[in-house]
């Protein structure tokens, strides 16, 4: 293996399905250990940019590489366990079957692949039904069962194509927890996802995507902070305050009412504390409530997609 | 590639080929278009006729052969890809005509299995074999042949077996009958007998006139050659369209 401290490396990537370009120039670098999130709209080219890193197509342009090693070649593929978006396990066999068949693709000696598959299916809950056909499991099962595929060669990368869509909330919480051990053992981990909880909860970086363009790349808190306009100041006053002096406050932006409160947007919340604060007093008011709400990182993603698509 | 590589790819292709076997030799299509439609094929050829078993002999092994090699590979990647399978594989560390050839062993034993039934039956009935090592060479040789062929039908890109399935009956049934399986090479017509040169069936068929029968149109030797020009040929155009239509199925 070439020593770097890039898992991933993406340069200049661009593909084009006839006139629909699905991706168009994206570059970027995930560092070993990390857990990088890949969030976009349906169609941003976030299945596309997974299957050329992991070599399942080809790119029209630019490059990819996996710990050194270019992109789609045996030496990275060995190193890396894939979770496409609506792949199946083979129904006709049994889970059990399914993982040994795994194994023999990325040359598991048989007795590491057997006492590994134990393992995985323990911990996946699904020792008990091993030996039935995968047609007979749930889908939550399956999608289970697809993650203990790519974990039976115990690789150094895994790559998960919207792994707990439409996922019953047992199977999906078992799945963000197993990925999250993975990650505290050492494995680096690239996530596509539409739940903004998902990738805010996992991700130490995520990148937006949007009609094939890279639109933002940082932590989930730097992307949420980045849409400063998005934060606010909820507010409620024993006594009416006049909404015109409200609005004309110092870095207010916008003013909601949303029942008996009123929900002030800013890019300074701390200063506009202190102004509301003054606001009250000087007007005979009294502040019942007030709190201070950051953006989530959903509103930073439709803000950020938003903004591309103007 | 160092030998290490071309060794685990060819642990990769047997993997491929017991998942294929486990998995597609049970499915409806494969045991229709496999093993039913050849023997009734047949039976509605010999019924009513007093015909020799050397002469049906050849007949009936060329045609098991060639149907039942071809009754699995082409329909294996439309299945793939219609199960949402295909994607999984071409991620993990094997290359496209790694895949391919999985495909084709499987077929190929299926054939090579089913095709020593008849073989059997023809012995304890007094069938005699005058070269059996090249005889045995030959349903090898010709297994791998069709098996190849029927990848071929199969880089259609569709996920739908039976468009395959149709599409591969449309060139085997015209095959069987300029092959030498019902009528001689030497009783067809002239532009029968042209054609049948395009087709790998007639010197298995011809080897097999010449082993069971004791009498060929070609020399045996030319026949193997041959089927092997055939085999290599339908490999390299199987591999060759997968590496193009492949990427296209995701």
């Amino acid at each position: 293996m070439i020593d770097n401290i890039y898992a991933i490396e993406v340069s200049n990537l661009s593909k084009r399905y006839g006139k629909v370009v699905a991706i168009d120039n994206i570059s970027f670098n995930i560092k070993s250990g990390e857990i990088f999130g890949f969030l976009g709209p349906n169609g941003a080219g976030k299945t596309t940019t997974v299957r050329i890193v992991t070599g399942v197509i080809n790119a029209d342009e630019g490059s990819a590489s996996i710990l050194g090693y270019k992109a789609g070649s045996l030496a990275a593929k060995q190193d890396v366990g894939v979770v496409p978006e609506m792949a199946n396990a083979y129904i006709d066999l049994s889970g059990w079957n399914n993982l040994m068949l795994m194994a023999s693709l990325y040359d598991v000696p048989h007795k590491t692949a057997h006492e590994r598959a134990y393992h995985i299916l323990q911990e996946l809950e699904l020792l008990d039904r091993r030996y039935s056909l995968v047609k007979t499991y749930s889908k939550g099962m399956k999608q289970r069962l697809i993650l203990g595929m790519a974990l039976i060669s115990d690789p150094k990368i895994l790559f998960l194509d919207e792994p707990t869509s439409g996922l019953d909330v047992q199977s999906a919480r078992l799945i963000k927890t197993k990925l999250q051990s993975l990650n505290a053992g050492g494995k680096t981990i690239f996530l596509t996802t539409h739940d903004m909880d998902e990738a805010n909860q996992l991700c130490n970086r995520v990148a937006v995507i949007n009609h094939g363009k890279l639109v933002a790349i940082d932590s989930p808190e730097q992307l949420k902070m980045a849409t400063s306009s998005l934060h606010s100041v909820e507010i409620s006053f024993i006594g009416e305050p006049d909404f015109e002096l409200l609005s004309k406050l110092p870095n207010v932006s916008t003013v909601n009412i949303i029942g008996d409160k009123f929900k002030l947007y800013t890019a300074d919340p701390g200063e506009l504390v202190t102004s509301l604060v003054g606001f009250s007093s000087s007007n005979g008011l009294r502040i019942v409530s007030l709190k201070t709400l950051t953006p989530s990182l959903e509103d930073a993603f439709v803000a950020l997609v938003k903004k591309e698509a103007k | 590639m160092t030998v290490r590589i071309i060794y685990l790819q060819l642990q990769c292709v047997w993997s491929i080929a017991k998942k294929n076997i486990r998995i597609y030799y049970s499915k409806g299509p494969v045991v229709i278009f496999g093993i039913m439609f050849p023997i009734f094929l047949f039976l509605s050829f010999i019924i009513g006729r007093e015909l020799s078993l050397s002469f049906l002999m050849p007949g009936l092994l060329g045609m098991t052969l060639f149907f039942t090699s071809t009754a699995i590979s082409p329909a294996i990647i439309p299945w793939e890809t219609q199960a949402k399978t295909l994607e999984r594989l071409m991620s993990c560390p094997v290359t496209i005509p790694t895949i391919i050839l999985g495909d084709i062993l499987a077929s190929f034993i299926f054939g090579v299995l089913i095709t020593t039934v008849p073989i059997i039956i023809g012995l304890i009935l007094g069938m005699t074999v005058a070269f059996p090592v090249i005889f045995a060479l030959s349903i090898v040789l010709a297994a791998f042949c069709f098996s190849s062929l029927g990848l071929i039908f199969s880089a259609t890109p569709t996920s739908l077996p039976s468009n395959v399935m149709m599409l591969s009956s449309m060139i085997k049934f015209p095959l069987i009958f300029i092959s030498g399986i019902f009528i001689p090479l030497h009783q067809l017509p002239v532009w029968g007998q042209a054609f049948s040169y395009i087709s790998p069936l007639t010197y298995f068929t011809d080897i097999a006139r010449h082993s069971i029968e004791g009498k060929g149109r070609l020399p045996i030797v030319i026949d193997l050659l041959l089927l092997l020009a055939f085999t290599v040929l339908f490999l390299m155009i199987a591999i060759w369209l997968h590496k193009k239509t492949m990427p296209k199925r995701i």
